[in-house]
């Protein structure tokens, strides 16, 4: 077989470097694996693991520091059919610690080598999320108040389902590499190994004492049993397959006449559970079966189900330009909290203006016209009222009429929602002026 | 006409399927949250990818990934996410990677107020990336725009081989509103001019006359580098000044040089009248009710309507204001996109009207500013 490296860049690693043993082995198990070039691509991202995609004639990506996976993870689910092989130091997981853990909870078939060589080489020998507390590093005393990561136990309870630590000079490093390339899943292997030009310029580390610390370790060698589960593109592209095709919006038949020429400008006012959102975009749907544009805006508490719940509608036969509010024709009180939450509007009604009070709302004073509707005693349920004010107000011949909601209705709802929302519209009295 | 009633954000989701957007990938965040919705809606019944990733960064690094694979990508966000997009977003500048990136613009500084508008990102989505080269912003007015432009961002990330933000806010992408579709305005789709496949790839080549490098995608038969290092036109670190200060300059240029084509606005010119009204955004909605209301009372202005905000379309700005006698810049913040028109207009008297309190800006208050001078 022929080898994958880049002829025209060997590696320029420092004498003794254990990346460069590793670029090797690599290169060796792409070729035992039978791998062409153009099905691989190397993802790498800062420090000296960052130089592995100029080593190798494939396909290659590198980005930003701590960042690989993420890159790599966009190449996988767009091109599934390549050998995603993702090179990353020490460093590489400090920063970038949530992608490690996403990864592993995701299950993309992407294979990861961390090349541990316990310092940061590239910046001058600081300490990374692996270095022992006792190393003397470019970054002094700080280095002993941290306390190193264990990759692969972190990898493991993140739900890796293969990982494995081993040494840079094992000799079946190869077939190791192979074997997590091979598995379809993603693959994390602890790769500890030398760092010449920093690590051990003041500290003493050799492949046997590495050989000795791994054997200390409680031994990963591949496959976690527990963690084993669907690779997450294939269970993607599986679920994907089943989602139905998103319906395109409803077009709106302009079949009715609206009651009144001009902009109208209403205001729900309602509280949460009152479905103020739902009767807004009714009312809306219901302008446009008379041709008018229309624009809804609302506002309620990010705690959804509590808290007032408003909103604005503009229904106009001209183009609405300007979308905020800014005198109201119609204010529909449904709910003190909405109420309390706009009163400066009230202040600016203008006499013509109507307000429909539902029954148990007060109002600060205004000179709009109100009109009162207890839906408390005709048997009306809350979650009912923005939609029966809505009634109230097509019955009123009030910016809509009944055959526009009952349209609007038709275009929101299907079967036995629809039915009750028409009947309900239907028996809803007007009430006095 | 028969109408819809989308939201803008929406009609974003709609707009980038349009334009063939085959992958999205979002973090959740108000309000543009529902624009990942959308995508998750309509992207996998079609075969496309839809991912919540661990984070911003995730998420943009998830596209750059897809977008070197082939695909159309597209992210969305607010102003706490593009902060965490700015690493990638010059990695996307510098290495050429289509994407369109949404900014649905909140109140800030910082995290704000997520469901207040404003347009307080409008310097930040310009100069918020490292190197300082050019990109291209579009600003929505309206649910139309939302689908229309962008459609164009795609064509212009595709074409230019870079970022291209659509700075839409909370007040067009949370807003419902009625649109014909079939009657909209929109592009025919544009895509990556592919290199050559029956020789080796020089990944960021450009011929003579050519300023944007043509494409392949990582995984074909033909090699593909991509890197966010200095390089070549071998995708290899090159430490050569002159050829760095070509490639500088010639992803400066490719943007600048081509504006005439991409420098979308409106223009409404009044014959005499003095004041020109520059606008961009929702509060141009405001600025247009305050342009007809001034002619209807016999006492007209020009207005100026700008959709593409970046790379400023200077001969469009001039152009509108050559017979103005002052100008009032309307923005939903404190002072940003007025200092290029103050740099392109130097003679111009101009009045500022921005206001940053979550409010939109009221053609009252336009007015206010229009009659005070």
């Amino acid at each position: 077989m022929n080898s994958l490296l880049n002829a025209e860049r060997p590696p320029v690693l420092c004498p003794g470097c254990a990346h460069e043993r590793i670029t090797h082995t690599l290169d060796l198990a792409f070729q035992n694996m039978g791998l062409a070039r153009h099905q691989i691509v190397i993802v790498s991202d800062i420090g000296c693991s960052g130089l592995f995609d100029t080593f190798f004639h494939t396909h290659a990506m590198h980005g930003l520091h701590g960042r690989a996976l993420t890159y790599a993870a966009g190449l996988k689910m767009a091109r599934p059919e390549l050998n995603v092989v993702v090179s990353m130091g020490d460093g590489g997981q400090g920063i970038g610690g949530a992608h490690l853990l996403a990864a592993c909870r995701r299950n993309i078939d992407l294979t990861l080598l961390i090349l541990n060589n316990f310092n940061f080489g590239m910046t001058g020998g600081q300490f990374s999320a692996t270095t022992p507390p006792e190393a003397q590093l470019g970054s002094g005393f700080l280095t002993a108040l941290e306390r190193p990561l264990d990759i692969c136990e972190v990898a493991r309870s993140a739900g890796a389902p293969y990982v494995h630590r081993c040494s840079g000079y094992d000799k079946a490093l190869a077939q190791k590499i192979q074997g997590a390339i091979e598995y379809e899943g993603f693959a994390v292997m602890d790769i500890w190994g030398i760092c010449p030009g920093r690590y051990t310029k003041k500290n003493r580390l050799t492949p046997k004492m590495i050989d000795d610390a791994l054997a200390r370790r409680p031994a990963l060698e591949g496959i976690i049993p527990e963690n084993v589960r669907p690779e997450y593109g294939q269970h993607y592209r599986r679920m994907a397959a089943d989602q139905k095709k998103a319906p395109a919006p409803a077009v709106i038949r302009n079949q009715y006449k609206a009651p009144q020429t001009g902009r109208q400008e209403v205001v729900l006012l309602g509280s949460a559970g009152q479905r103020v959102i739902t009767a807004g975009e009714l009312l809306c749907i219901a302008g446009l079966t008379a041709g008018l544009k229309t624009t809804q805006k609302n506002e309620y508490n990010i705690t959804v189900l509590r808290g007032p719940s408003i909103s604005e509608l503009i229904l106009s036969p001209e183009e609405i330009d300007f979308s905020g509010i800014d005198t109201p024709t119609v204010m529909v009180a449904l709910a003190q909290e909405g109420v309390d939450r706009r009163r400066d509007l009230f202040e600016r009604l203008a006499k013509d203006a109507l307000i429909i009070q539902i029954g148990g709302v007060s109002l600060p004073a205004s000179k709009a016209r109100i009109h009162r509707v207890d839906l408390k005693a005709q048997g009306v349920k809350p979650p009912d009222w923005a939609l029966a004010s809505l009634a109230v107000l097509a019955k009123l011949k009030k910016v809509i009429q009944p055959r526009m909601l009952e349209a609007a209705l038709k275009v929101r709802f299907k079967g036995k929602a629809l039915a009750s929302a028409l009947q309900l519209i239907k028996r809803v009295k007007v009430g006095k002026r | 006409m028969a109408y819809s009633l989308l939201e803008g954000n929406e009609a974003i989701a709609r707009g980038a399927i349009a334009a063939g957007c085959r992958f999205f990938a979002g973090y959740p965040i108000t309000p543009a949250t529902t624009i990942y919705h959308s995508m998750l809606n309509l992207l996998p019944p079609l075969g496309g990818i839809c991912l919540q990733g661990e984070d911003e960064i995730a998420s943009i690094g998830f596209c750059l990934g897809a977008s070197m694979a082939g695909l159309k990508v597209m992210t969305a966000t607010s102003g706490p996410g593009i902060s965490l997009y700015s690493e990638n977003i010059s990695f996307a500048i510098g290495s050429e990677i289509p994407i369109v990136i949404i900014d649905v613009q909140r109140l800030g500084p910082s995290t704000g107020s997520a469901t207040r508008g404003a347009d307080g990102d409008i310097n930040f989505l310009r100069w918020g990336s490292s190197g300082g080269l050019p990109v291209i912003v579009l600003a929505p007015v309206d649910v139309a725009d939302c689908f229309a432009l962008t459609m164009h961002a795609f064509n212009l990330a595709e074409e230019f081989r870079c970022p291209v933000f659509v700075a839409s806010n909370k007040e067009i992408g949370m807003t419902r509103e009625s649109i014909d579709l079939q009657g909209l305005d929109t592009p025919a789709v544009i895509e990556r001019c592919a290199a050559p496949t029956h020789q080796p790839l020089l990944p960021f080549y450009v011929d003579k006359g050519q300023q944007v490098p043509d494409f392949l995608p990582i995984g074909g038969k033909v090699l593909v580098r991509q890197t966010s290092s200095t390089h070549g036109a071998d995708g290899y670190i090159t430490t050569d000044a002159a050829a760095i200060a070509r490639n500088q300059e010639r992803l400066k240029q490719k943007l600048l040089s081509a504006i005439d084509r991409f420098s979308f606005h409106e223009v409404y010119h009044i014959e005499n009248a003095d004041t020109l009204l520059i606008a961009y955004g929702v509060s141009a909605r405001a600025a247009k009710a305050v342009f007809k209301e001034q002619k209807r009372q016999g006492k007209p202005i020009s207005l100026l309507i700008l959709k593409t905000l970046w790379p400023v379309p200077q001969d469009v700005i001039r152009q509108a204001a050559r017979n103005a006698g002052r100008i009032v810049v309307v923005e939903m913040n404190l002072g940003q996109y007025v200092r290029e028109i103050n740099r392109i207009l130097p003679r111009k008297p101009i009045v500022f009207c921005g206001q940053m309190d979550g409010r939109l800006i009221t053609p009252a208050r336009i007015t206010e500013a229009i009659n005070n001078e």
